[in-house]
C-alpha cells in the first residue's frame, strides 16, 4: 500500500456493493450472449432441437450436480469461518476447488469428444450441416467456453483465499503504516490486538465476496444447462 | 442501510436449499424427456429461474441483505429484459 | 482557511518523483494522472483530425493514400471516443472532485482506482500498438462493423482487444463511484444535498456498469470470430450481421450518455456558482439525469434506420428517441431559469458553460433530424451526421470538459491561469468550431458521404471552408491548453475558494490536503445556498 494514510476500517456493506456491481457486469456479459442464443433459437427451432440431441444430457446433469454441490461447500466454508472454525473452513474451500476441477475435466472430455467427431466451429463436418446446427454449436462452444474461463478464474480466486485463510495472521504491522496522528501514541500491544480483529473481519469479507463470484458462475450454468442440453 | 451484520445462517438451511436444487435438476430433466413441445422450453426456463433464485436468495444471502441489493439486481435484470424485448421487436417482425 | 497540513501535491509517501504519482492511491493524484493522459490523447486526436482535413482541401489523390485516410478516421474515432470522451470527465474530474464534494477522504476502493488508471494506460498503449504492428492500422471506423471487420486483414483484433481492456477501466471507475456515493457521504450529506455534478456521476456510473459489459461481449465475439471463425454473424452460415449492430449500439448509445451526463453535471455546478443564486429545479435536474440514463437504453436502434431492420422496429425506435428530448429539455430549461434575472459573472468557466449550452443546443436540435425516421434516411452516413455528432460530443461534452478544467484548475493546483488568454482562445474555438462543423452539416445535407477520401468538385468550396475552420479551431484548442501549462509555472496563487462557490469541495484548501479535510465536515444545507450573493 503506497499511501498508508488511506487505509480504513473495513466496510463490509461497501465492499459487498462493489462485488455485486461487478457481478451485474458479469450477468450482462452473459446476457448479451443469451440474447444471441434467443434470437437464433427462435429463428431455427427445429435445427436447435436436432443439434441438442447430440449433446450428452448425462454429462450435463452430472456437471450441474457438481456445481450445485460446490456451491454448498462454498457456503459451508463461509459459515465455518463465521463461526471461527478456520480448519473446517479451509477444508470446505479445498473441496470446492476440487469440484471445480472435476467440472472442468468433464467439460474437457465432452469438448474433446465433440472435436474428435469433427464438430467444432467452421469444421468441414459442421459446415455440411444446417445453418441452425452451425449456430447452435458456435454458441455452445462460445458460451460454455467463456463459462469455463470463469470457473478457472473462480478457482484462482478461491486458491488465493486458501492461502489467505491458511496463513496464520499474526502480522505485526510496522508502526509507520498507521495514520500519522496514531503513530505518535502508538502502543504496539494495543495496535497488534486491534489489527488482529480487523484482519479477521477482512478475511471474512473477502471470502464472502469470493463466494458470491463462485455462486454467480453457478447461476449462469443453471441457465446454460437446460438451454443447451434439454431443449431436445 | 445499517443492517450490517445478520446472524450466521444455519447450516441446515443450506443443506435444505442444496437438496431442493438437486431435486429441481432431476425434475427439469424428467420434464424435458416427456416432450411437451414448446411447453418444455418454458418449463425448463421456469425451473432454471427458480433454481437461480434459490441460489441468489440463500447461498448469495440476498434474502438477508439490505433491500437495496435486491433493487439493484432487479434493475439489472430489468435492463436485460428491456434490451431483449426491443431486439425482438426487430427480429420477429422483420 | 489556514493550511496546517501539507497539500496532496507534496509527496508524503516513501516513493519518489514519478513513482509517487503512478503508484499513488490518492484519488486526487489519480485524477491528475487521468487528466494528463486524457489531454495527451485528446491532442493527438485533434492533430489527426487536422491532418484529415488537410487532405480534404482538394479532391483526388494527394498527400497520403486512401488507405491512410481510412486508418486516420478509425484511429481518430477510437482515440476521441475511448480515450478522451468516455473516460474524460468522470475519470479526471470525477476522481478528483467527487470525494471532495461529498466530504469523503477518498473513493471506496482506492487501489481499484489506481488499477483502473493502469488498465486505461495499458489499453491505450495496445490501441497505439495496433497502429504500428500487424498488417497495418485498422480501417473499419471506430464502430468495427461486421462483416468488414471480420474480413479485413488489418490489425483489427488487437484494436478490438484494446477497446475491450479500456472497457474494464470504465467499469472499475463506475463501480467505485457508486459504492463511494452510497457509503462515504459525510454526516449531513443526504442524497438531496449532493451537488448535481455528483448526481450526474452517479447516473453515469450506472450506465458504465450496465452497458459496458455488452460492449465487452460484442468485442469478445469479434475476436472469437476472427480467431475461431464461429460464423455467428455470417449470413452464409445462418448468422445475422444486424445482430452485431444491435449489440454494438446497445452499448454505444447508452455510452453517448456516459459522455454527456457528466458534462451536464459540470454545467449544473458552474451555472449557480456564477449566477450567484441557487439552482432552479434541483430535484428535476437530479432525476432527469437518472431518467436520461434509463431512456438511453431504449433508443439504440435509431443508428440503424437504414440497415434493413423491421419497419415496426424503425417506428418504435424513432418514437422512443423523441423521449430523450424530455429529460434533456428539463435540464436546459432549468439552467436557463437559473440564469434568468441573475447577475451573471462571465468568468471563463461560465463562458464555456454557456458555449456548451449553445453548441449542444445546435447538436441536439440537428439530432432530431436524425432521430426522425423519414429525414434520417436522407442524411444517414453523410457529413451531416459527422457535423451533428461533433456538435454534441465536442461542442457538448468537450466544452463541458473545458469548463470543468477552468472551474477546478485552481482547486487542483492552487493557481489561476491567464483569463485573457482563455478568452482569446475561446474566440478561436468558437469561430473555428462553427466554421468547421456547420459547413460539414451543410455538405452532408447536400449529399457528401462520410468516410470518403475524395469528392466531386461541387463540394470543393465547402471543404475549403471546413479545413480553414479546422485550423482556427486547432489553434484555439492548443492556445487553451497552453494557458494551463503556463499557469502551472507562472500562475498567480489563489485563495481556497476563488469563485466564491458553495459546494463542499471549495470548503477545504486549494490544493487540498491528502486527507481532503482537516476535520470531517458536517453538512447542514443544500449545495447551492447563497445569501446576499455569498455562500450561505
Ligand atoms: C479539431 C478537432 C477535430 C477535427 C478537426 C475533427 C475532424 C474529423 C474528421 C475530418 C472526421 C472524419 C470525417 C469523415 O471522413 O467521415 C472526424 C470523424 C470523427 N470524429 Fe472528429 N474532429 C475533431 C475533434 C473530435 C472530437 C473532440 C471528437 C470526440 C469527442 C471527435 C470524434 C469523432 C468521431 C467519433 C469520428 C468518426 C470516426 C469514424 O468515422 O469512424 N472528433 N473528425
Amino acid at each position: 500500500m503506497s499511501t498508508p494514510t488511506h487505509e480504513y476500517h473495513p466496510d463490509s456493506t461497501g465492499s459487498k456493493i462493489g462485488m455485486w456491481l461487478f457481478l451485474f457486469t458479469e450477468l450482462l456479459l452473459f446476457g448479451g450472449m443469451f440474447l444471441l442464443y434467443a434470437v437464433y433459437r427462435v429463428k431455427n427451432p427445429a435445427d436447435f432441437h436436432y443439434a441438442s440431441l447430440n449433446l450428452d444430457t448425462k454429462t450435463g446433469a452430472i456437471n450441474t450436480a457438481i456445481l450445485l454441490t460446490s456451491s454448498l461447500t462454498m457456503v459451508l466454508s463461509i459459515g465455518m469461518l463465521e463461526r471461527r472454525h478456520r480448519k473446517a473452513s479451509l477444508w470446505f474451500l479445498i473441496i470446492t476447488i476440487g469440484f471445480g476441477v472435476w467440472f472442468l475435466v468433464n467439460k474437457y472430455l465432452e469438448w474433446s469428444h465433440k472435436i474428435h467427431h469433427g464438430i467444432y466451429p467452421g469444421s468441414e463436418e459442421l459446415t455440411g450441416r444446417t445453418a441452425g446446427e452451425n449456430l447452435f454449436y458456435s454458441l455452445y462452444f462460445l458460451m460454455t467456453g467463456l463459462h469455463g474461463i470463469h470457473v478457472v478464474a473462480g478457482m484462482v480466486v478461491l486458491g488465493v483465499m486458501v492461502w489467505m485463510i491458511g496463513k496464520p495472521h499474526h502480522r505485526v504491522l510496522p508502526v509507520t503504516t498507521l495514520p500519522v496522528d496514531a503513530q505518535a501514541h502508538a502502543v504496539s500491544v494495543t495496535v497488534e490486538y486491534s489489527e488482529d480483529a480487523k484482519l479477521d473481519q477482512q478475511k471474512l469479507i473477502r471470502l464472502e465476496n469470493a463466494g458470491l463470484y463462485w455462486h454467480l458462475v453457478d447461476v449462469i450454468w443453471i441457465f446454460l444447462f437446460p438451454l443447451f442440453y434439454l431443449i431436445s | 442501510m445499517n443492517a450490517e451484520k445478520h446472524p450466521p445462517v444455519s447450516l441446515g438451511t443450506y443443506l435444505m436449499v442444496w437438496l431442493a436444487l438437486l431435486a429441481l435438476t432431476a425434475l427439469t430433466i424428467a420434464v424435458a424427456s416427456m416432450h411437451f413441445g414448446a411447453w418444455s422450453v418454458l418449463a425448463a426456463i421456469v425451473i432454471a429461474t427458480i433454481k437461480g433464485t434459490l441460489v441468489l436468495l440463500y447461498f448469495m444471502h440476498l434474502r438477508y441483505e439490505d433491500r437495496m441489493f435486491r433493487i439493484m439486481l432487479l434493475l439489472t435484470l430489468f435492463t436485460l429484459a428491456v434490451i431483449m424485448l426491443l431486439t425482438f421487436v426487430d427480429v420477429l417482425l422483420r | 482557511m489556514t493550511t496546517t497540513e501539507p497539500s496532496y501535491l507534496e509527496n508524503q509517501s516513501h516513493r519518489k518523483g514519478l513513482a509517487s504519482w503512478i503508484f499513488s492511491t490518492d484519488h486526487k493524484r489519480i485524477g491528475v494522472l487521468y487528466l494528463i493522459s486524457i489531454l495527451i490523447f485528446f491532442s493527438v486526436g485533434v492533430l489527426i483530425g487536422v491532418v484529415m482535413r488537410l487532405k480534404m482541401l482538394w479532391p483526388g489523390t494527394h498527400l497520403y493514400s486512401a488507405a491512410a485516410y481510412n486508418a486516420f478516421f478509425t484511429v481518430h474515432g477510437v482515440i476521441q471516443i475511448f480515450l478522451f470522451i468516455i473516460p474524460g470527465i468522470p475519470a479526471a474530474f470525477g476522481n478528483f472532485i467527487l470525494p471532495l464534494q461529498i466530504g469523503a477522504k477518498d473513493v471506496a476502493f482506492p487501489r481499484l482506482n489506481l488499477l483502473s488508471w493502469w488498465v486505461y494506460v495499458i489499453g491505450a498503449l495496445l490501441a497505439l500498438t495496433a497502429l504500428f504492428s500487424g498488417n497495418g492500422p485498422p480501417d473499419t471506423g471506430w464502430s468495427f462493423y461486421v462483416p468488414y471487420s471480420l474480413r479485413t486483414n488489418t490489425n483489427v483484433t488487437l484494436a478490438v482487444f484494446a477497446a475491450f481492456i479500456l472497457g474494464f477501466s470504465s467499469i472499475l471507475t463506475g463501480l467505485n463511484f457508486i459504492t463511494t456515493i452510497h457509503r462515504m457521504r459525510c454526516p449531513g450529506m443526504s442524497w438531496f444535498r449532493m451537488p448535481l455534478f455528483t448526481w450526474s456521476l452517479y447516473a453515469t456510473a450506472w450506465i458504465q456498469i450496465l452497458a459496458t459489459p455488452i460492449l465487452a461481449v460484442t468485442l469478445i465475439m469479434v475476436m472469437a470470430e476472427r480467431i475461431l471463425n464461429l460464423g455467428l454473424f455470417d449470413p452464409g452460415r445462418g448468422g445475422d450481421p444486424l445482430l452485431y449492430q444491435h449489440l454494438f449500439w446497445i452499448y454505444s448509445h447508452p455510452a453517448v450518455y456516459i459522455m454527456i451526463l457528466p458534462a451536464m453535471g459540470v454545467v449544473s455546478d458552474v451555472i449557480p456558482a456564477f449566477c450567484r443564486k441557487n439552482i432552479y429545479g434541483y430535484k428535476a435536474i437530479a432525476f432527469s439525469s437518472l431518467a436520461i440514463a434509463f431512456v438511453g437504453y431504449l433508443v439504440w436502434a435509431h443508428h440503424m434506420f437504414t440497415s434493413g431492420m423491421s419497419n415496426t422496429a424503425r417506428m418504435v425506435f424513432s418514437l422512443l428517441t423523441f423521449l430523450v428530448a424530455i429529460p434533456s429539455g428539463v435540464k436546459v430549461f432549468n439552467w436557463i431559469a437559473t440564469m434568468y434575472k441573475a447577475s451573471i459573472k462571465i468568468e471563463p468557466p461560465m463562458l464555456f458553460a454557456m458555449t456548451f449550452l449553445f453548441l449542444f443546443a445546435i447538436g441536439g436540435l440537428t439530432g432530431l433530424l436524425n432521430g426522425a425516421l423519414a429525414t434520417d434516411i436522407n442524411v444517414h452516413e453523410t457529413y451531416y451526421v459527422v457535423g451533428h455528432f461533433h456538435y454534441t460530443m465536442f461542442g457538448g461534452t468537450g466544452m463541458g470538459f473545458f469548463a470543468a478544467l477552468l472551474y477546478w484548475f485552481p482547486k487542483m493546483t492552487g493557481k489561476m491561469y491567464n483569463k485573457r488568454t482563455i478568452v482569446v482562445a475561446w474566440a478561436h474555438i468558437f469561430v473555428g468550431f462553427n466554421l468547421l462543423y456547420f459547413t460539414m452539416m451543410i455538405m452532408g445535407w447536400l449529399g457528401m458521404p462520410r468516410r470518403y477520401y475524395s469528392y466531386p468538385p461541387q463540394y470543393h468550396t465547402y471543404h475549403v471552408v471546413a479545413t480553414v475552420g479546422s485550423w482556427i479551431l486547432a489553434t484555439g484548442v492548443f492556445m487553451f491548453l497552453g494557458a494551463f501549462l503556463v499557469a502551472l509555472k507562472k500562475g498567480t496563487k489563489v485563495a481556497a475558494n476563488p469563485w466564491d462557490a458553495t459546494t463542499l469541495e471549495w470548503k477545504t484548501a486549494s490544493p487540498p490536503p491528502t486527507e481532503n479535510f482537516q476535520t470531517i465536515p458536517t453538512v447542514t444545507g443544500g449545495p447551492y445556498e447563497f445569501k446576499d450573493g455569498h455562500p450561505a
